[in-house]
């Protein structure tokens, strides 16, 4: 049996939950879905609707607000009584913050960032990302179950999920151990930093800038093309941190999410932080001196070469 | 406040990467290596809490004997002293085993604070800090953007900004000894001084052997580039060249201009 952790906050679910149960729908085995936190009706009865065996809810008002120690004692509780042979999860934030130390304590393996599984004799091999992307490793687990594993977002479709066709898939309260005095995080409420200055979201066309441009002075080059072809100039993230840009024009899993119409990315390698974040552009264009840039993997158009001999040229092309 | 900062050596991110002959990792004889970027801001983080709250600052590498090259640079940068858990299998250690072979080293000197990057430029599991954390029995947070310590009270306890997806952020408190892993861009970092090399001469480097460790249970069957999912059109030429077709499929196959 694949238990699916479903994660939610502010009474919603995260989509990604729909991609680890489509994943979970895809290997095979029986899936049930598992909810923790407090007042879970209305989030159970939403995922009711997928085509799986049962909705389990663990509630407990100290699981109210999310807490690595709370989630990690819940879940705990729930395997030993439900006995499951996998724990799929969504590879969020918040998974990478628990499930980790949810494996430590139950002593089991955990995969992380998995982006396809293939049936192997009585388990399954997971493909998962090396090296900022550039390379994949095949890689199999042993022992007892359960064996943990967590999907990058956007590996599965979450409309691939499929739903029960007529009817709704039961759901049972599971009494879980939680100990509020053993947990040792206390969390307050979540905030955005300041109101978004640019909204990327509706750009029809981003210049986006990586490590390649060096340096702040060079940021002058992209914002020429952006002029010449009526585009926003965004970021990944080290040029954000590097202070060469604000936070607020980065691109990526702890930025924005875009699609455009056109997206450019000059000197961009492509690690998947920043794919997860504009990978549904309608068109985009890769200009990297290096040819092994997993940019190019999700480009329409690749150029290998300087962007400092590139960039210059496409601007004079433009501007004929 | 007694701080341990635990680091790892990974290939630089301009190497050209080749896959080994075995198939399973690549092939890294002859590669450069560097500091993994999210444990360099790790240590950057560390050496602030010291100057602010005082106290000591301890880097702490499970690796082969080039991963050296790395903590040498970690005590040219201000940490105090080292440890170094030694084995060429560390190298493509699983999660766990690291975590393992971490806690056994560190376990004894009772940190206040242990700090780690969120995840590896290479095998980039995101696991070995939050592992970390429950074998040595302490509470933990992740992927943080800002520390700030009380130690005015008791053992003292942390407030931390955690960043959450798409722009959130959120305040965690907890108590210390505790454990935390370091988002890129949390601060600016500073670079080893000449006088911080020389010093990095005289610093204590503790080498150790790690505990014999089980059997692996998540084995690498193999490595591979991964396969195109779009069909990319490359467009050769010189730069001039190149420029001139891609403005005009821009403009006509696509109408993205």
């Amino acid at each position: 049996m694949i238990l699916v952790i479903a994660e939610h906050r502010d009474g919603k679910l995260n989509r990604a939950t729909w991609e680890a149960i489509a994943a979970a729908q895809q290997a095979g085995a029986p899936v049930r879905v598992a909810l923790v936190g407090a007042a879970l009706t209305t989030l159970a009865t939403e995922l009711a609707a997928a085509d799986v065996a049962e909705v389990l809810t663990v509630e407990h008002e100290a699981l109210g607000a999310y807490t690595a120690d709370g989630y990690v004692m819940a879940l705990a509780s729930l395997v030993e009584s439900e006995k499951p042979g996998y724990l799929f999860f969504p590879h969020t934030y918040q998974t990478r913050d628990f499930a980790p130390a949810l494996g430590a304590r139950l002593n089991r393996p955990v995969v992380t960032d998995v982006t396809a599984l293939k049936k192997d004799g009585d388990g399954f091999v997971y493909t998962r990302p090396v090296f900022q992307g550039k390379l994949n490793a095949d890689v199999s687990v042993s022992g007892p179950a359960p064996h943990l594993v967590t999907f990058q977002i956007g590996a599965f479709r979450a409309d691939a999920a499929a739903r029960k066709s007529g009817g709704a898939a039961s759901v049972r309260a599971v009494a879980a151990t939680v100990d509020a005095s053993a947990i040792r995080q206390k969390a307050e409420a979540p905030f955005k930093e300041a109101k978004q200055a640019v909204d990327l979201s509706q750009a029809e066309r981003i210049i986006a800038v990586g490590r390649g441009i060096k340096s702040q002075e060079n940021l002058a080059l992209a914002q020429q093309l952006a002029q010449a072809i009526g585009a926003e100039v965004a970021a990944s993230r080290p040029i954000c941190d590097s202070g060469w840009l604000p936070m607020d024009r980065q691109i990526g899993s702890s930025g924005q999410t875009v699609a455009p119409k056109l997206y450019v990315a000059l000197g961009i390698s492509g690690a998947i932080q920043h794919l997860v974040g504009m990978k549904g552009s309608r068109t985009i264009v890769a200009i990297n001196k290096d040819p092994e840039a997993p940019i190019f993997e999700i480009a329409d158009y690749g150029i290998v070469g300087d962007l400092f001999e590139v960039v210059p040229a496409m601007i004079a092309e433009l501007n004929k | 406040m007694k701080i341990s900062v635990c680091i790892k050596q990974v290939v630089t991110r301009e190497w050209q990467l080749r896959v080994a002959d075995n198939g399973t990792w690549i092939r890294d004889s002859d590669a450069s290596f560097e500091l993994n970027e999210p444990d360099a801001y790790a240590l950057e983080e560390a050496l602030r809490l010291k100057e602010k709250h005082g106290g000591e600052v301890v880097v702490c590498s499970a690796g082969p004997a080039r991963a050296a090259q790395v903590i040498r640079e970690a005590l040219a940068r201000g940490a105090d002293r080292a440890i170094h858990v030694e084995a060429d299998a560390l190298a493509t250690a699983e999660a766990f085993t690291v975590a393992d072979a971490l806690a056994a080293a560190i376990r004894e000197e009772r940190f206040d604070l242990v700090l780690t990057g969120l995840q590896s430029d290479d095998q980039g599991f995101g696991q070995v800090g939050v592992v970390l954390a429950e074998r040595l029995g302490m509470p933990h947070a992740t992927i943080i953007m800002e520390v700030q310590a009380d130690t005015s009270s008791g053992s003292g306890a942390l407030r931390v900004k955690r960043e959450l997806e798409g722009g959130w952020f959120q305040w965690v408190t907890l108590p210390l000894p505790a454990l935390l892993t370091i988002q890129s861009g949390i601060n600016q970092l500073r670079y080893a001084t000449l006088k911080g090399i020389m010093a990095a001469q005289k610093k204590e480097i503790k080498k150790v052997a790690p505990a014999s460790v089980g059997a692996a249970s998540v084995q690498i069957r193999k490595v591979y580039f991964p396969e195109r999912a779009k069909k990319t059109q490359m467009i050769p030429g010189s730069p001039a060249e190149a420029a001139k077709t891609l403005v005009t499929k821009l403009k006509d196959e696509v109408r993205a201009l």
